[in-house]
């Protein structure tokens, strides 16, 4: 490994933490009513949204081995289970871990 | 410094059938596996998720000592993918303020910032008093972090008893957590729009810009969101 790890791990959680610093900056001057807040919040949603696309379309590590048409099955059918499950979080969660190791060791 | 009954009050939020625990159970057991096939020891694990807290910022670093990136091309890669915890956070803790708190726990309170507990808060702030909703973001966020770094050290050492096919298992729950999420979180125009033209738009700039595809991406999507919805009364 060409660089020092621990010195690899400070870079990672540092470069993590300015995000939240200047986070905290930022939102002294903001109020939970005004419409820049509402803003962010459209902000914090839509950029989730587009990480967790990135992860799902061009995913990075193990995910990418498992095929696009699989990985779409098995979100869609745990979306589906989700929603008929009166959105309970646990069964769509689970079901996707055995469902994708399935379908990725069958075909 | 902390009051005690909020603190555990947030802490026992991890408990609840909506909570992220499985998913970042499992994710971070994957990492924990991940980070011992490329040669990190226990400790450097720990330490790690401890530190950083933060699921796409932590693979980046993984991928980026297999190729022996440089520090700064770490830095900036996983500045660039994190930096949608700077919007969560301005989007967070205007509701957390409250005078009576030190302003030095706030610095220290948003390290607790990652999807998984910031969706528990924005979903319960609303039942807990004012003044204590900073410790009881402190017992969501310690409850969390502890269970992140308790999956890095399980996957750790079950990383050998672990094939292919599991690491890929493992490595869905986390997104199909959050699409649930994110579908649940579909409670108007607004949000709505900000989910769906999110995850059209990062696709979309993904062609232009893999980098920058999160901000940009989320950056158009959430202003068209935000202009629509209020011309729409939300």
């Amino acid at each position: 490994m060409a660089i020092n790890v621990l010195l690899a791990i400070l870079a990672t959680s540092l470069a993590t933490y300015i995000s939240r610093f200047f986070g905290v900056v930022t939102s002294k001057k903001v109020k939970e009513i005004s419409k820049i807040f509402k803003w962010f919040n459209c902000l914090a949603y839509s950029t989730l949204s587009a990480l967790l696309a990135r992860i799902i379309i061009f995913p990075a590590g193990a995910l990418a081995e498992a095929d696009y048409f699989i990985r779409f099955i098995v979100i869609f059918i745990c979306l589906i289970v989700f929603l008929i499950s009166k959105k309970n979080f646990v069964y769509p969660t689970v079901l996707s871990a055995l469902l994708l190791t399935f379908l990725n060791s069958s075909f | 410094m902390i009051n005690i009954k909020y603190f555990l009050k947030g802490f026992f939020c991890i408990k609840t059938v909506n909570s992220p625990a499985i998913a970042l159970f499992a994710s971070f057991i994957a990492i924990g596996a991940l980070f011992k096939s490329i040669g990190l020891n226990i400790q450097e694990s720990i330490f790690s998720t401890f530190l950083t807290y933060a699921l796409p910022g932590s693979l980046i670093m993984a991928e980026s000592l297999i190729v022996g990136a440089s520090l700064l091309n770490i830095f900036l890669a996983v500045w660039l993918v994190n930096a949608r915890l700077y919007p969560m956070t301005v989007s967070l803790f205007p509701l957390l303020s409250h005078k009576s708190q030190p302003k030095l726990k706030y610095y220290l309170a948003c390290h607790f910032v990652a999807v998984s507990a910031w969706l528990i808060m924005k979903e319960n702030y609303k039942s807990v008093e004012r003044k204590y909703r900073l410790d009881y973001w402190i017992g969501v966020g310690a409850a969390n972090v502890s269970v992140a770094v308790s999956a890095t050290a399980f996957g750790f050492f079950i990383a050998d008893y672990l094939n292919q096919d599991m690491m890929i298992g493992l490595a869905i729950v986390n997104p199909v957590y959050f699409t649930c999420v994110m579908v649940g979180a579909m409670t108007n125009i607004q949000m709505s729009l900000a989910v769906m033209l999110g995850s059209v738009f990062g696709i979309l700039f993904y062609f232009i810009s893999p980098e920058w595809c999160i901000l940009f991406g989320g950056f158009t999507a959430g202003t068209l969101a935000f202009f629509i919805g209020e011309l729409n009364g939300n």
